[in-house]
């Protein structure tokens, strides 16, 4: 038997049933994106998981290196100030 | 279980303080319930370990389609082939998810199947027994779906991520799988005539002790357990969970009327669990170094499938290149 060539790896996004984002739900082989869009569909949503399908190329996708997790997420870290429950109202200023 | 007897280091696991500052960091991270996801640190062990353990995992899927996949022609009534066959595909989905999760380690499809194709890697010793009758559906469906969800819900907190999200959605779709074993069950054994009560007691005899084996050797004949459990890729030992899906089962099979094929099953008013007795574990590793009753089949089936769809994978690829290519040149 011939060394036949694997077929590409596909990321595959869904949308479910509630106006949610796509969320990623794994991935799977595909010759071309079309292919993909009709495995994710027996893969991925046989129990009426979803609405919409993207599938993205896994080798298209640059992501964020672990190891810059500290100088990426460290400066939101100290500014407590962007959520709400930094600021004390009282009470009877009422419902905010 | 679905993974059986996965080697790991074979060593006492090292104290914190035996441990380079990688893998101590790496230690306390699994210790605070961290998960590990597929770019981070990891030592070359735990990889190692979960490729085998994953991918060990992923085959038992695949392969579990096989004696199922024999009755679907053969299912009595509409209805139950229909759900036979959702079952079987759920088995290919659940077969998927874990390659890809074993993928994002490092290894490529096709070295899993090579693996698993020139016995490298193995797949669970259950699938190497035959489904004679029309009830062993329903024993599979109960007993071994049994044993597999009681392995696979605590593998939900497992410290690798996209193994735990595999499962995650894994065990979602099980618990379908269980029922419609045991809905058989009862459709012969309670609900059934004198001929079918038997086929579902001879189902129950044949497959009781290749289910319990399904757990893996007793805990003090586990030498990899500890490191296994130490890395959380492994949450319970073989022993409780052989317990528990026996405190589980027995009282299933009183209620379908059944009698489980062992004179020391007996509950323990003392520990609270039921006794039972050991399976053979000599034919347990005769069934795992490749002597069952169909490993060469079900291996043979698996390298022909992949054999013979070669042409249509390699022509899909051709196609899709072709179209790229056409597109290409129009823009």
């Amino acid at each position: 038997m011939t060394e036949s060539k694997e077929w590409p790896l596909w990321e595959i996004f869904i949308r479910g049933q509630h106006g949610m984002s796509h969320r990623h739900v794994g991935s799977l082989h595909a010759p071309d994106a079309e292919r993909a869009i009709k495995n994710a569909r027996d893969v991925y949503t046989r129990r009426n998981e979803g609405t919409s399908i993207w599938v993205v190329e896994a080798s298209s996708i640059t992501a964020s290196s672990p190891s810059d997790k500290g100088p990426l997420y460290e400066p939101s870290r100290d500014k407590v100030y962007r959520h709400p429950s930094f600021y004390d109202i009282p009470d009877d200023a009422g419902n905010m | 279980m679905y993974s059986q007897m996965v080697k790991s280091t074979g060593k006492a696991v090292p104290t914190l303080a035996e441990l380079s500052p990688e893998d101590r960091a790496f230690q306390k991270r699994i210790d605070r319930g961290e998960k590990i996801e597929p770019k981070e640190y990891m030592p070359d062990a735990y990889r190692k370990n979960l490729i085998r353990q994953i991918g060990q995992h992923a085959h038992s899927e695949i392969v579990g389609q096989l004696p199922e996949g024999n009755w679907i022609t053969r299912a009595p009534t509409l209805e139950r082939k229909a759900n036979l066959l959702a079952k079987v595909q759920d088995e290919a989905g659940h077969g998927l998810y874990l390659y890809c999760a074993a993928e994002t380690l490092g290894v490529s499809r096709d070295e899993l199947y090579q693996m698993l194709h020139d016995g490298q890697m193995k797949y669970s010793s259950i699938f190497n027994y035959p489904t004679l009758t029309w009830a062993d559906m329903g024993a599979v469906g109960w007993l071994v779906d049994g044993a597999a969800i009681m392995n696979q819900v605590p593998l939900q907190r497992t410290s690798y991520g996209p193994y735990a999200r595999a499962m995650v959605r894994i065990c979602k779709e099980e618990s379908f799988h269980q029922r419609q074993g045991f809905h058989i069950m009862i459709a012969m054994a309670k609900n059934g005539t004198p001929e079918q009560f038997r086929m579902a007691q001879d189902a129950l005899n044949r497959f009781w002790y290749p289910s319990l084996m399904m757990f893996g050797p007793s805990d003090k004949d586990s030498v990899h357990s500890a490191q296994s459990m130490a890395w959380k890729i492994k949450m319970n030992t073989n022993d409780e969970l052989r317990q528990k899906f026996v405190d589980e089962t027995a009282p299933q099979a009183e209620f379908l009327g059944l009698t489980i094929p062992d004179e020391k099953l007996k509950w323990n008013e003392a520990t609270g669990h039921y006794d039972f007795s050991e399976p053979d574990w000599n034919e347990f590793y005769d069934v795992l170094n490749g002597n069952g009753p169909c490993n060469t089949e079900r291996l043979d089936t698996r390298k022909k499938a992949w054999a013979d769809g070669a042409w249509v994978r390699e022509g899909m690829m051709a196609h899709a290149e072709k179209k790229a290519l056409k597109a290409a040149k129009a823009g």
